[in-house]
């Protein structure tokens, strides 16, 4: 048994990695499962919630050089729970992985943590906000985390991002409880699509200013996909005019389940259901030995839009312990405008 | 069946080349019996080699039943030896790790026609019976002679090949075994090539030629 | 089927031969597989040990003190960027054995640090940091475990008597919180700031298991040279019976081809023949040379404990591959044995005389050449020998002086009998010497195999013998002080020093650290001035006033070792740490460990190192009685066993460990000549039953058959007494290299070479009195033998 599968299996505790990507879709004994009725409060609910299996605070950002280069920025912490609590000491009971990428025209730089929770490598804390695994670390301020700064570091790369917010924080489905398949797998889902980035890239040919858009997710559940869920395209879309989409398309056996939320530049959050978002790879290229979609077309028919996305990069292949594509895109069609692109269990 | 043509043999020596055969030329029927007889050293096993298709000859040719022999691959003459045309040495030649039944069915297992009934037919003719389990080094010379007469004749040639096959007997024993080979060797119908240096054993054969400085004299 | 059938009909008649060949060829097989299945062992062993400890990979940060790190140090310089993963090591005793606790994070550890396999399924992974967690154990070593303890799962990846466990297993196992050690990853993100900005801990070159294996491949390849002798004797056995059973059937080859077989089958049929007895030999040989390797193997793992302080599980696992490599190689060894009788019958002519021809009959050109082929190996031999410099070249030399002087040998013996002849006047007498020099090629085989197996043991005994005399006389000089005692901790050890100084003539404090000597791990004592050194410490080289030097910091002493591994010599500077570098100023000998060693004055030694072992303590008992001390030390102070010794313990231990350090080459060493032994043995009976051609006649002419048979004796054992006193030389020779180039490259020391001429005359015995039995066997049949028979003989021929 080679490493990386040693420590996935750590990470997502669970029994069976045969069961959709990185065993997302097991049952969830012991662990509180996503409510209809609760409330998301701040500050609380931006930090750790044990009594989950998982949870992440996710946030990717597309960036720009002064000279135009365009960059994307990826900065992950998940958290995975041994057993529904967090205690002090070696067996915590909580295990936490960090993902980096940074992803420009040429390159796709990326890099992974693990650490234990219990003592003090890795961890979130609620008020005031920090996520932090080893020297990655993301800080809030505010009790909408208005304020981030952002700090990640691979091999040969690293980044330091401050970001301020330009508009309120979302709530994905219905207040937050967003429902990922058809018999009802769920999980609470709320993000910050409005961030202003600046800030610095370390590269190895050397620093870097950029400025951009940044967009956090928070999400956390017990089991979110259906068993025979293998995997999900997430997009995260800026319109030129300010407004927002977050869509994304669970795939089952037979059948995609999609979701949708329009975002107004004012924040006004207008969710949609099962196939109203429709989604369909239009290239396909070869990536780390498997065949990934590289462009797709993406319709969202109740508000016109119609668009074609084209990856900044390619490659932009999470090659860790567990692997997925994550990357900026751009697209054109009845809109313009950049997003992110997450495409998992290919 | 067997018709030799001017074959020519030397043998290298120190002293170089030494013709041993120049130009015999010699036909045998079906059922006929040949003695071949001569000095020792005139060539006469060397004859019954190459007729045997176990050496080579430098000039002349050799047909038996249709085929040129000398042209032949070894496998193939090997065939011919294992199924038509049968040996008979002065030194028997048994294999002395097998006993005489096996001995006796060896070539006619080599051949593929194996059949108990004749072998069982054949060793009492021989007066094998009753030591078909004994190995050769327990039997008389007269006794292994007549294992290898034997083992010559199951597997049914249509030629056998005589060398001197009672040189290492003494004469009452020799005459005995010789009667015995003429006599099964007539009954199933082959030819019989005997050599000898005895004109007294050639005297019963219906064809006699005598080899000298590598010819042929027909007496 | 006839063909085979026929064919193996002759090992039906001759089951005596089937017997030697296959006894032959198991016997070779079973040394070979033998060592290869120790030294897999032990390779397997340190591969463990590397991957365990395989925390001490790469470079490790440690104390300064010596002393445990908190978390909070681990966890500051992870949130500072830098890659280090924590270790927390300790001992359990459990069920009356003391285990060694590792406890890794596999979160942060590098790769490497678990061993591969460890984790059978996936289940066990989250399991593993779990409670209450697991622990990985050697197979067969699992200790009955009180309830609450973790699961024990066995692993071949494991080093005996070593738990593997997550670190908070182990925090719960040791009831502690503190680490041991971090291991620093080998490479580190970009940009960090430096380290020693952020800690106090020390930075520490990986821990020795290069070192390790550098020191055992010595071992190693003494073995296998070995095993590769033992092999090659057996396959003279091999070659010879096959050899002959080939000869024997030349007239059924022939027939056979008379009467039908094509040439090209009767190729194959053998080929099978050989290829069938090869495996089933082959089979039975691995069988015994996993007996053989199993019962060597605790000595092994005593002597690699011995010598270089490795660790090896002392029972052998079963490595189908290896099984199959085993017979691969007598298959092998088979074919190159048996091509010379397949070169003899693919050039044989069809009509070639069908009589046996003499076995092996060789032309006097043929041993000639043979004979010349062998003195330019003893050349080349001697060459290599020049040369020196590299175990490989050793080795080398060691094989084209033993290749060489085999294929001497029956050149030698033939001019050896020439020269007998000369003043002999009896009919008899020549014959005998005629006789017995047509029988020598079918002897010489195994004669060059006696030679082979003789030399070996002559040269090394001598070397075992002269190693264990200097190390005898070594000790005596280096344990000079009546009294050692090791002390559990250094309090404990300044309490014994205070309350024995009254009492004693002098003592001698011990303090030690260890350090790394031209990147080698090496130690370096601190000693105080005192006339037991100047009187007894056995200096090999000095200058003038070396004790002087070493009492004023101005020189220090070095071990042979060291001196010969970094090539030093007096006056040149040895650097022991950043801030120390001093002149040598005297080499001494240090014989039973692999390490440099190098002394300084005890003072310069606390001022240089600040971790320093100072638990032992020597004691110069004067006029006191030794026994007495002892007992009132062990009255007053907790002292465990065996930390309390005089010096004639000490020395018995030493000794003790010095005997079992040599014990497997002893015992390969009487394999060796038990097979080659066996080859004369089979030999001679062989010839024995086609010699009475030769014989038949002498009796016919008057000679008694008892006369015949004790020549038979005689002549055999003139002919072993001749190849003992070749064998003499070429031992002598194989010793000093032995000593002089193999030992120094794979121990660091070189030793004066002893003679043990009781010992030559011991093996003399030995050889002659198997080559009694192995003669007398054939003598007797002669005695028996029916005249019947040997008239036989003449009615026969042709």
């Amino acid at each position: 048994m080679n490493v990386r599968v040693f420590l996935l299996a750590i990470f997502w505790a669970n029994q069976a990695l045969t069961q959709g990507f990185a065993g997302l879709g097991t049952e969830a004994q012991g662990f509180s499962i996503p409510d209809p009725d609760y409330d998301i409060t701040f500050p609380q609910d931006h930090g750790a919630h044990p009594d989950f299996r998982i949870e992440w605070w996710y946030l990717t950002a597309t960036l720009e050089a002064e000279d135009g280069r365009a960059f994307g920025v990826q900065w992950t912490l998940f958290r995975s729970a041994l057993r529904p609590e967090e205690a002090e000491g070696w067996d915590g009971g909580q295990v936490y992985l960090g993902h980096a990428g940074l992803t420009t025209a040429e390159t796709h730089y990326r890099s992974e943590r693990f650490a234990r929770g219990g003592i003090g490598q890795a961890g979130v804390v609620a008020e005031p906000f920090t996520a932090f695994i080893d020297d990655w670390e993301m800080r809030g301020e505010g009790l909408d985390l208005q304020q981030l700064s952002l700090f990640a570091r691979g091999m040969d790369f690293s980044y330091d991002l401050d970001l301020t917010a330009d508009g309120p924080i979302i709530f994905h489905g219905q207040d937050g409880y967003s429902v990922k398949s058809p018999q009802g797998q769920a999980s609470h889902y709320y993000s910050q699509p409005f961030y202003r980035v600046t800030g610095t890239l370390t590269l190895p040919e050397g620093d870097v200013e950029v400025t951009g858009n940044g967009w956090l997710d928070r999400e956390w559940s017990s089991q979110p996909l259906a068993a025979d869920q293998e995997g999900w395209d997430w997009f995260s879309l800026q319109f030129v005019d300010g407004a927002r989409l977050m869509g994304f398309g669970l795939r089952g056996l037979e059948t995609v389940f999609t979701s949708a939320t329009w975002i107004d530049p004012d924040g006004t959050v207008t969710p949609y259901g099962d196939g109203e978002l429709r989604m369909e790879a239009l290239e396909w290229a070869e990536i780390a030995g498997r065949e990934v979609p590289v462009s797709w077309r993406v319709e969202l028919p109740e508000r016109g839009v119609d668009i074609v996305t084209t990856p900044l990069n390619p490659g932009a292949w999470m090659d860790l312990s567990f692997a997925y594509w994550e990357g900026p895109i751009s697209f054109s069609g009845s809109h313009e405008g950049r997003g992110y692109l997450e495409m998992t269990g290919y | 069946m067997l018709d030799i043509t001017s074959l020519e043999k030397c043998f290298d020596t120190a002293d170089g080349p030494v013709p041993v055969l120049r130009g015999v030329s010699l036909s045998v029927k079906e059922g006929d019996t040949l003695a071949l007889t001569g000095e020792s050293g005139s060539g006469k096993s060397t004859l019954l080699h190459l007729m045997a298709g176990l050496d080579d000859a430098q000039g002349g040719k050799i047909t038996f039943e249709g085929q040129d022999l000398l042209s032949l691959s070894d496998a193939d003459r090997a065939k011919v030896r294992r199924s038509r045309i049968g040996l008979v040495f002065q030194q028997f030649n048994l294999v002395p790790s097998l006993t005489v039944a096996q001995n006796l069915a060896l070539q006619a297992r080599l051949a593929g026609r194996h059949d108990p009934e004749r072998v069982a037919r054949l060793t009492d003719r021989l007066g094998l019976a009753g030591l078909e389990h004994r190995y050769p080094e327990q039997l008389s010379g007269g006794q292994q002679q007549r294992v290898a007469i034997g083992r010559t004749l199951v597997a049914g040639p249509r030629l056998v090949l005589a060398d001197e096959p009672t040189g290492n007997l003494d004469e009452a024993t020799g005459d005995a075994v010789m009667a015995l080979m003429h006599e099964l060797v007539t009954e199933t119908g082959a030819a019989l090539v005997m050599a000898t240096h005895s004109r007294r054993l050639a005297e019963g054969f219906a064809r006699r030629v005598h080899l000298r400085h590598g010819l042929l004299e027909t007496r | 089927m006839p063909v085979l059938e026929t064919l193996f009909s002759h090992w039906r008649r001759h089951p005596g031969q089937l017997a030697t060949l296959v006894l032959g060829l198991a016997l070779a097989t079973a040394l070979w597989s033998g060592v290869q299945a120790i030294n897999e062992e032990a390779r397997q062993s340190y591969a463990r040990a590397a991957s365990t400890l395989g925390a001490g990979q790469g470079e490790r940060l440690i104390s300064p003190d010596g002393a445990e790190i908190p978390v909070a140090d681990y966890v500051s310089l992870r949130r500072a960027g830098w890659l280090v993963s924590p270790v927390m090591e300790g001992e359990l005793a459990l069920s009356g054995t003391t285990w060694r606790v590792i406890g890794v994070d596999p979160l942060t550890a590098p790769t490497g640090a678990i061993p591969q396999g460890a984790f059978e399924t996936t289940a066990d992974a989250p399991a593993f940091l779990g409670r209450p967690g697991l622990v990985f154990v050697a197979p067969d070593s699992a200790p009955a475990a009180p309830p609450d303890f973790p699961a024990i799962i066995t692993s071949d990846a494991i080093a005996p008597g070593l738990m593997l466990t997550d670190i908070g297993t182990a925090a719960r196992l040791l009831e502690r919180n503190t680490l041991s050690f971090l291991t620093l990853v080998p490479t580190q993100p970009d940009g960090l700031p430096p380290l020693s900005t952020l800690t106090d801990l020390r930075r520490e070159a990986p821990a020795g298991e290069q070192d390790l294996s550098r020191l055992t491949d010595s071992f190693h390849l003494n073995l296998t040279a070995f095993g590769f002798l033992s092999f090659a004797v057996g396959l003279f056995i091999v070659h010879a019976s096959i050899g002959l059973a080939f000869e024997q059937r030349r007239p059924v080859f022939r027939t056979l081809r008379a009467i039908g077989v094509p040439f090209s089958r009767l190729i194959t049929a053998l080929a099978f023949e050989v290829t069938l007895i090869a495996l089933v030999a082959g089979s039975a040989g691995v069988i015994l040379g996993y007996v053989i390797a199993a019962a060597l193997l605790p000595d092994v793992a005593g002597t690699l404990h011995n010598l270089y302080g490795a660790q090896i599980s002392g029972t052998l696992a079963f490595r189908p591959v290896w099984a199959l490599l085993g017979l691969a190689i007598a298959v092998l060894g088979t074919w190159v044995s048996s091509a010379q009788s397949f070169w003899h019958l693919i050039t044989m002519p069809l009509l070639a005389p069908a009589q046996p021809r003499a076995w092996s009959m060789r032309s006097a050109r043929a041993t000639r050449r043979q004979a010349g082929v062998g003195a330019v190996l003893l050349v080349i031999s001697a060459a290599l020998a020049g040369i020196g410099g590299s175990l490989a070249i050793g080795f080398l030399s060691l094989g084209a002086l033993l290749i060489g002087a085999a294929l001497l040998l029956p050149g030698v013996v033939v001019v050896v009998l020439r020269i007998a002849e000369r003043p002999i006047r009896s009919a008899y007498g020549e014959w005998v010497l005629a006789d017995t020099r047509q029988l020598l090629p079918g002897l010489s085989l195994a004669l060059m195999a006696l030679l082979l197996a003789l030399a070996a043991n002559i040269g090394v005994s001598t070397m075992v013998g002269s190693f264990r005399l200097t190390f005898a006389g070594w000790l005596d000089q280096r344990l000079v002080s009546e009294l050692y005692i090791t002390a559990q901790d250094e309090y404990q050890a300044d309490a014994i020093r205070d309350f024995l100084a009254p009492q004693v003539a002098s003592v001698l404090p011990i303090a030690m650290a260890e350090t790394r000597i031209d990147g080698l791990p090496a130690t370096v004592f601190g000693i105080v001035d005192d006339d037991t050194y100047r009187e007894y410490w056995p200096l090999l080289e000095t200058v003038t006033d070396p004790w002087d030097r070493l009492a004023d910091d101005t020189g220090l002493l070095i071990n042979e070792q060291l001196a010969r591994r970094s090539g030093l010599d007096l006056g040149d500077r040895v650097t022991l740490h950043p801030d120390l570098t001093l002149p040598v100023a005297a080499i001494y000998s240090d014989y039973g460990n692999p390490n440099g060693q190098a002394m300084i004055s005890l003072d310069l030694l606390e001022q240089t190192f600040p971790d320093t072992d100072q638990t032992r303590s020597a004691f110069r008992t004067g006029d006191a009685d030794v026994e007495a001390l002892r007992q009132s030390v062990l009255a007053r102070f907790d002292l465990p066993q065996g930390h309390i010794r005089d010096q004639a313990s000490q020395k018995a231990v030493a000794l003790r460990v010095f005997d079992q350090t040599f014990r497997v080459t002893g015992a390969l060493n009487v394999l060796t000549l038990a097979v080659a032994g066996f080859a004369l043995l089979a030999s001679l009976l062989t010839l024995a039953n086609m010699r009475l051609p030769q014989v038949a006649p002498i009796w016919a002419l008057g000679q008694t058959r008892a006369r015949l048979a004790r020549t038979e004796l005689i002549r055999t054992l003139g002919i072993v007494a001749v190849t003992w006193v070749i064998a003499l030389p070429v031992g002598l020779a194989l010793a000093w290299v032995l000593l002089a180039i193999v030992n120094v490259e794979a121990f660091g020391w070189r030793l004066p070479m002893t003679l043990f001429p009781a010992d030559y005359a011991r093996l003399l015995g030995y050889a002659m009195l198997s080559s009694t039995i192995a003669a007398a066997l054939p003598a007797l049949r002669l005695l028996r033998l029916p005249p019947a028979q040997l008239l036989k003989v003449f009615s026969n021929e042709r």
